[in-house]
């Protein structure tokens, strides 16, 4: 549990780190004004040229233009460049939540009264946009921040072409910061290592250098060098492949493992409310996976409530959707579920025309239209800890939500009257009625509990997949599957199975493709029932009947 | 003999009596054959309003033939086998003149025996795997040669692509056409350890590690592309998925063949901006005719956020044909429509004409375009002139010889020019 928390606080700790470093990037436009004045007859072809011969202008542009051109090139990149029709004054478009602004791409002021109509855009097509990026990294090589060069170099390594090498050659022996410096040599060392008029030892130097590095470049360089004739530097290069291989296939054994663990904790999260429900009630609760879809469109509403805290939606979303799945399974368990006790294929099909008309009821209220939940900002994009291995943040979070969950519903269980009451029922309900409890009321509470953290499951996936009046029906199955598997009735079994089939499965997908490796781990949970009809952690005792 | 006769006569009269009072005799019946609920009515609704459109257009204009057209709607659910009985039900009950339907091409191979048994008519609007001609379909989406071959000859030849990812869903379009652009790129001297060929369920959500093959795949320092047919909303964790594991357009351009302008509309097309697909149409398309067509339809909807796309277009295309065959036959009678179909002329939305070739397939423009931040394509690339649909692929063995040709003296939907004989398939 220590661990837990540390791996949490962990977490946020390079969540705000993250935030800061993208802020810090974004600060270092500069404070000109105005474009020089020999630019602007530039400026003004860029608002004429038609796709093919932008490209000519944007490089004169480039060629005498320093930092200043840097806001100019990033918005025409990101497609926020406009120009108004009657003056031709470029400006940037910024959207705010709800209503669209433009303003001066030197001046940074806003341009008033400007409305859709009065602006056309300069359009921006793969070719520019790369040209662009490139661009501004060979802008950024000058930076003051390290940082910046430093990303500015790694950005220019795919293409490399000789105006670049000249200049990195220029800057090598003035940068003072060691890790820009190391990108440079680097950088260096692919040009050197290709150029076959060079002698062989500066070659084979080279190459060394290049043994230990990550950066895909690198490698693809290397592989072009082990096929030519000349046998110094295939061996060298050789070897210095052997090297990188053996280090990329040890972090794509990471990576297959993280994406096993992610989709074992979508498993976990989509199942942990079974495990409830049919678990521990032995309640065949076809509509579980209505619950998760009820959550998923809370989600949505939240953020329709709230389009301006987009970041912060979640934190509402989750107990907002543990409300209302929860509220809809005691209604259901007051209302239908309670009156079939003892008659699981009654059960069965009461709860399988439930999820039917939860399902319908969505359709009328929303369309049949998948909607569109957005992604916080702070769980967009990946956390790169090197070339070949990064963590996507968005499915880190829910892997450690759902451990946090699960936790929690163990500690609900174990450590609160109602958990104490929960089990009691579950294990002898006359007992427990003798005793006291009141049995009803638990069993409402339980379902209600199951229900809405499925509603909580709902918030995450909606993350991760689409919000759709079938996303329940995608994971039922799945549900099932894993709390059979784990052990109905045993919270343990739940977590173990959901990890393994999700481990299992991502490191059966290379192999045998999707399809097949689904197939594959239902045949083989087919097989394991058959051996152990219990599942994988079987209750013992007298509770096990 | 006398008896039956007799009874024969009563029928008829009984059958004239019923007739008379109704209006539906003066009316021509245009069946519409698309599914309204269950997984394909987010695509199919669209084309069904569409028809509804184009009939009350043709009504405004004074009808055909000097008759009003009464559009039959029929409701499929998004089930195969059902796509037969509404047919059955539409060609036997309703008396339908012709039906505009079908999505899938499951939907459409089952439709195809009941218009060959009753002899009907249909337009099917979707682009499509090929490989099928019937007497009694025309067929306005685009073929494998319409699609699929010009997006990868764009990629090979303006993109400079090496490598190719074929990412489809596990389904018969998919499947069919990759095995086309397979042969094809074989054919072009692509090796086949540069070609990457990947199936996933319908509805996949999980990603990961198949974008990471791709990744991987697409990293050796030769310029790779994906070419996907995966179907409907599994689309959008894939391309969340590219973003999210810093695949951007530049590194890695992926060009689908099934997300359109109805896929994006309402979508966060960030993560997609830069990606190619490749239709006959698009909605950014700056011509009068389509201004005129994409107003008509904002109105009808009275929707002013309602978008256009590909299919509608070939459904506008076929009824304008359908319509005008009729004229030219002056009859509804499939048999004089058929042979007056051949030859018909329509312009475009996008400039240019459509002409309705021998075989049933439309010759029509190829448009390829990169989706913009609104959720619209910006064409970057199209075809010089039309290009005419290819009924039977060249580039499989099986099909290699083999034409359709609906005039005679072929009149055969599967033709081979090597043996001159016709096997009677479709």
């Amino acid at each position: 549990m220590r661990h837990f928390i540390a791996l949490c606080c962990c977490l946020f700790g390079l969540l705000s780190s993250q935030a800061y470093s993208a802020e810090s990037s974004t600060s270092t436009s500069p404070s000109a004004n105005q474009p020089p004045a020999e630019l602007a007859p530039l400026m003004l072809e860029l608002t004429k040229a038609k796709y093919s011969k932008l490209l000519p202008v944007l490089k004169k542009i480039e060629a005498n233009s320093d930092e200043s051109m840097l806001p100019l090139f990033r918005t025409m990149m990101n497609g926020n460049l406009y120009f108004i029709k009657t003056n031709k004054q470029l400006v940037q478009l910024i959207e705010d939540a709800n209503q669209k602004t433009y303003q001066g791409i030197f001046s940074q002021q806003l341009v008033a009264d400007l409305s859709k109509r009065d602006v056309s855009k300069i359009k921006v097509n793969n070719h520019l946009r790369s040209y662009l990026r490139n661009a501004i990294a060979r802008i950024q090589l000058t930076s003051s921040s390290a940082e910046v060069r430093k990303n500015a170099v790694r950005e220019l390594l795919s293409s490399l072409d000789e105006e670049t090498v000249t200049t990195l050659e220029r800057l090598y022996s003035s940068e003072t910061n060691q890790t820009v410096k190391t990108e440079m040599g680097l950088a260096l060392a692919i040009n050197t290592a290709r150029q076959a008029s060079l002698p062989n030892s500066t070659r084979i130097a080279a190459i060394e250098r290049l043994s230990g590095s990550l950066e895909n470049t690198a490698r693809n360089v290397l592989t072009q060098l082990t096929n030519q004739d000349n046998p110094a530097i295939k061996a060298a290069a050789e070897h210095a492949l052997k090297k990188i291989t053996q280090r990329v296939e040890r972090f794509g054994f990471l990576n297959q493992l993280f994406f096993g663990l992610s989709l074992g904790s979508v498993l976990l999260l989509a199942s942990i409310g079974l495990a409830i429900t049919f678990g521990v009630m032995g309640v065949i609760n076809m509509a579980h996976g209505e619950m998760i879809m009820l959550g998923a469109y809370t989600t949505y509403v939240v953020q329709l409530m709230m389009p301006n805290y987009i970041d912060y939606s979640i934190w509402v979303a989750i107990p907002a959707a543990f409300l209302v799945s929860g509220i809809v399974g005691v209604l259901i368990e007051r209302l239908v579920i309670r009156h079939l006790h003892g008659r699981p294929l009654e059960t069965l099909l009461a709860t399988f025309g439930i999820s039917l008309i939860l399902q319908q009821l969505v359709r009328t209220i929303f369309s049949p239209l998948n909607r569109q939940v957005s992604t916080p900002s702070w769980m967009s994009g990946s956390w790169e800890i090197n070339p070949v291995f990064s963590l996507t943040l968005n499915r880190l979070y829910i892997l450690a939500f759902s451990l946090l969950v699960f936790f929690a519903l163990v500690m609900v269980l174990k450590k609160t009257s109602l958990g104490l009451n929960v089990r009691a029922v579950s294990q002898n309900r006359n007992m427990a009625k003798a005793m006291g409890v009141k049995t009803n009321w638990i069993d409402a509470m339980t379902f209600g509990l199951g229900s809405g953290i499925a509603g909580i499951a709902g918030v995450a996936l909606s993350q991760l997949t689409n919000v759709g009046p079938n996303l329940g029906q995608d994971y039922i199955i799945n549900s099932f599957m894993v709390v059979v598997f784990g052990g109905v009735g045993n919270l343990l079994g739940t977590l173990v199975a959901a990890f393994s089939l999700g481990i299992a499965t991502k490191f059966l997908e290379p192999m045998t493709g999707a399809v097949l490796s689904t197939i594959l781990v239902l045949v083989f949970i087919i097989l394991f029932i058959q051996k152990r009809p219990k599942g994988l952690f079987p209750q013992k005792g007298r509770a096990a009947e | 003999m006398k008896i039956k006769t007799l009874v024969s006569a009563i029928a008829l009269t009984g059958a004239t009596l019923v007739a008379v009072p109704s209006w539906a005799a003066d009316t021509i019946k245009v069946g519409v054959l698309h599914s309204l609920s269950g997984t394909m009515a987010i695509s199919e609704s669209a084309l069904k309003d569409t028809v509804l459109m184009l009939i009350k257009e043709q009504n405004a204009k004074g009808g055909l033939l000097g008759k009003q057209i009464e559009p039959v709607v029929v409701d499929p659910a998004s089930n195969w086998p059902l796509f037969a009985e509404k047919a059955r039900e539409l060609i036997s009950k309703d008396k339908v003149d012709v039906i505009f339907g079908s999505w899938t091409s499951v939907s459409r191979k089952s439709v195809l025996p009941v218009l060959q048994e009753l002899n009907g008519l249909m337009f099917y609007p979707v682009q499509f795997e090929g490989e099928e001609s019937s007497k009694n379909i025309f067929y306005t989406g685009a073929a494998p040669n319409q699609q699929a071959i010009p997006a990868v000859n764009y990629l090979m030849n303006d993109l400079g692509v090496k490598r190719f990812v074929l990412a489809g869903t596990d389904y018969v379009y998919p499947r069919t056409t990759n095995k086309i652009l397979e042969a094809y790129l074989q054919s072009k001297g692509v090796p086949a350890k540069d070609i990457m060929v990947n199936y996933t369920p319908f509805g996949q959500s999980d990603w990961q590690s198949i974008v990471s093959q791709i990744k991987k795949f697409g990293s050796q320092g030769i310029k790779t592309a994906v070419v996907s047919t995966i179907n409907g909303d599994a689309n959008v964790p894939f391309y969340k998925e590219l973003a999210n594991q810093g695949i951007s357009s530049e590194d890695i351009p992926v060009v689908a063949f099934s997300v359109g302008e109805q896929e994006l509309s309402g979508l966060d097309t960030k993560p997609l901006v830069g990606h190619l697909a490749a239709w006959n149409y698009f909605e950014s398309v700056d011509t009068p005719e389509n201004e005129k067509f994409i107003k008509a339809w904002k109105t009808f909807k009275k929707d002013p956020k309602a978008v256009t796309n590909d299919p509608m277009e070939a459904t506008y295309i076929g009824f304008n044909m359908w319509v005008d065959a009729v004229k030219k036959a002056g009859t509804t009678d499939v048999d004089a429509v058929e042979k007056a179909m051949i030859g018909q002329k329509f312009p475009n939305l996008t400039g240019g004409m459509a002409v309705m070739n021998k075989n049933h397939y439309l010759s029509k423009p190829v448009l390829i375009g990169e989706i913009q931040d609104d959720g619209q394509f910006e064409t970057v690339w199209e075809t010089d002139s039309t290009v005419p649909g290819d009924s039977w692929s060249d580039y499989l063995p099986s099909s290699k010889n083999v034409i359709a040709d609906w005039t005679s003296p072929i009149n055969c939907g599967h033709y081979n020019t090597v043996t001159k004989k016709c096997s009677g398939e479709n």
